[in-house]
């Protein structure tokens, strides 16, 4: 039976609704949300699939009068009867709008990746980091293998590969990664102009984009990637900026190979890159750990710093090390992002406000239902490429044995891996068949649940639609919190 | 409506016949590379976006 899904829940003093399958967020008041479960039960319980289509219409007439005397004698004990009806009536508008009890209809899209199209690449462009962060997946850099740096010559196979499976695509993606990408800056500058002068033949448009801790970002780095071209945009497209917060948090977890911190050296200079490209088309991007719980602190700190574009994510590592988040960390964290939230909702006001990555939420536009369903795209239109040009799925699958999905120069030769791949998506995942926030991760991050994965000799399909629930919980929160976000703004106007 | 107020005025459904185009950004390229935010990916289709 299609289902329907609501979430409701009290933040900031707001009776929140969410109602999955249409995205639609209601504010309500207290007599109908104590209603909303009692409809749920009462009048949808009873008005099964079957019998929706089998009972006449008189008879459904009569059997929702029945529930609805029930939930009025249920209620009226709290409320005033003629607001219960009313409220009633409102509910069944908004359920006939589809916008509320919406069932869900979109299993049965075709949602898999019939068409081998690769859209986005993670270059590898350097295997080696002049940090040591503590909490590197990428091991500092070498990914389960040895130093080394991505030839021009690989580089521009990359792309040649990326546009020779692009398929009606416009838009490709090209990141530069690490390890730490400016220590290859040569062959970043040399991909970006071979790249551009591929884009008119193949009716192709590249948007590169550039992660990195800054310790080597100089002013002719800063000029190359704001300069704009003549769309507007920048030659980098979109730079993403290593910097956790406070001082001795940052310098905690991102030393130089000699221990000392690399906060007073980097902060400025990744402040000046995000203010010469107009504060915009960039994120400062930080990791909290079980270290930093209190990491509004360091949210604030970087907007105190003057960065308006600011994205701090939990640290994903293995939970015995001691900096992994823990689930007896969860509440702690979940009052941080509720401080956050509120903080950012005061500072908006004084005109200062700031964009919080995980907090954003478009309630108007977003991304499309396919979109939602098939989530990041790695291993399908989503590749990671080493400095010798292997792909694979993405970039936190590179090195992993028995995943290597192919060559930039031999193509995808691993088909099945492919194939195993494409058919992840939310409804691949048992666990997400009731989160609400399904279709905003779109059940999460495949490597996540990969690498949490419990269970040992699990198949590879197994392991990947298994969500990592640390992650899961605080995904949900952040939802909570940009849903409360929007609903505060629209309730000023 | 007296007892609830609607934030949204497009429904997630309407998206089901003009989108897929694939044109939007990969949610990894964006900020995160350790989760997944396809929810506040940005739409690039000019159909989608003209059908909402």
């Amino acid at each position: 039976m299609r289902r329907f899904l609501l979430h409701q829940y009290k933040s900031n003093g707001l009776n929140i609704v969410l109602d999955v399958n249409s995205g639609a967020v209601h504010l309500v008041d207290d007599v109908t949300y104590d209603l909303l479960p009692l409809y749920e039960t009462t009048v949808l319980g009873e008005r099964s699939e079957k019998t929706k289509e089998e009972l006449s219409e008189k008879l459904r007439e009569e059997n929702t009068a029945e529930t609805k005397e029930a939930i009025i004698e249920q209620l009226s004990r709290t409320y005033p009867k003629a607001d219960i009806e009313e409220a009633l009536e409102e509910v069944k508008q908004l359920e006939q709008a589809g916008v509320l009890f919406t069932r869900d209809e979109y299993e049965d899209l075709h949602i898999a990746h019939t068409e081998p199209v690769v859209k986005a690449l993670c270059l590898h462009i350097a295997h080696d980091c002049n940090l040591a962060c503590r909490y590197c997946f990428a091991e500092e850099g070498e990914y389960h293998g040895r130093r080394a740096l991505m030839s021009l010559e690989t580089g521009k196979a990359a792309l040649d590969f990326l546009i020779a499976n692009s398929g009606n695509r416009r838009n490709l993606e090209v990141d530069f990664f690490g390890g730490e990408p400016l220590m290859n800056w040569f062959v970043v500058k040399e991909i970006v102009a071979y790249g551009r002068a591929l884009e008119a033949g193949h009716d192709k448009h590249f948007r590169f984009t550039l992660t990195t801790n800054g310790v080597l970002l100089d002013e002719e780095m800063i000029a190359f990637a704001n300069q704009l071209l003549p769309s507007g945009e920048p030659q980098i497209a979109n730079v993403v900026l290593s910097l956790d917060g406070r001082e001795e948090v940052h310098d905690r977890m991102r030393p130089f190979r000699g221990g000392q911190g690399s906060y007073e050296l980097v902060a400025p200079k990744l402040l000046r890159f995000a203010k010469e490209r107009g504060q915009k088309n960039y994120y400062v991007r930080g990791t909290f750990t079980r270290h930093n719980l209190d990491f509004a602190e360091d949210v604030l700190h970087l907007a105190d710093l003057g960065f308006t574009q600011i994205s701090v994510e939990p640290v994903v590592a293995d939970t015995n090390e001691d900096y992994a988040i823990q689930t007896e960390d969860l509440p702690r964290a979940f009052a941080e992002y509720d401080a956050l939230a509120a903080e950012m909702i005061r500072r908006r006001k004084e005109g200062k406000g700031f964009c919080f990555f995980h907090f954003m939420i478009d309630l108007e536009g977003g991304p499309c239902v396919a979109k939602r369903l098939r989530g990041c795209g790695a291993g399908t239109e989503y590749l990671a490429v080493t400095p010798w040009g292997d792909l694979y799925p993405c970039h936190q699958f590179a090195g992993e044995d028995g995943l290597k999905i192919g060559t930039v120069t031999e193509g995808i030769t691993n088909t099945k891996l492919r194939e195993i791949f494409s058919k992840v998506n939310v409804y691949s995942k048992p666990a997400c068949k009731n989160c609400f926030a399904k279709f905003y991760c779109s059940g999460g991050c495949g490597a996540n649940s990969y690498h949490f994965s419990e269970t040992a000799g699990d198949t590879l399909a197994h392991k990947l639609n298994q969500p990592y629930e640390i992650g899961c919980e605080l995904q949900r929160k952040r939802v909570e919190c940009a849903i409360m976000i929007k609903a505060m703004e629209s309730s000023e106007l | 409506m007296k007892h609830v107020k609607t934030l949204n005025t497009q429904k997630l459904q309407q998206t089901v016949k003009k989108g897929g185009c694939g044109e939007c950004q990969t949610s990894c390229q964006s900020a995160c590379k350790t989760s997944c935010t396809v929810g506040n990916q940005s739409c690039e289709n000019k159909e989608q976006k003209a059908v909402k």
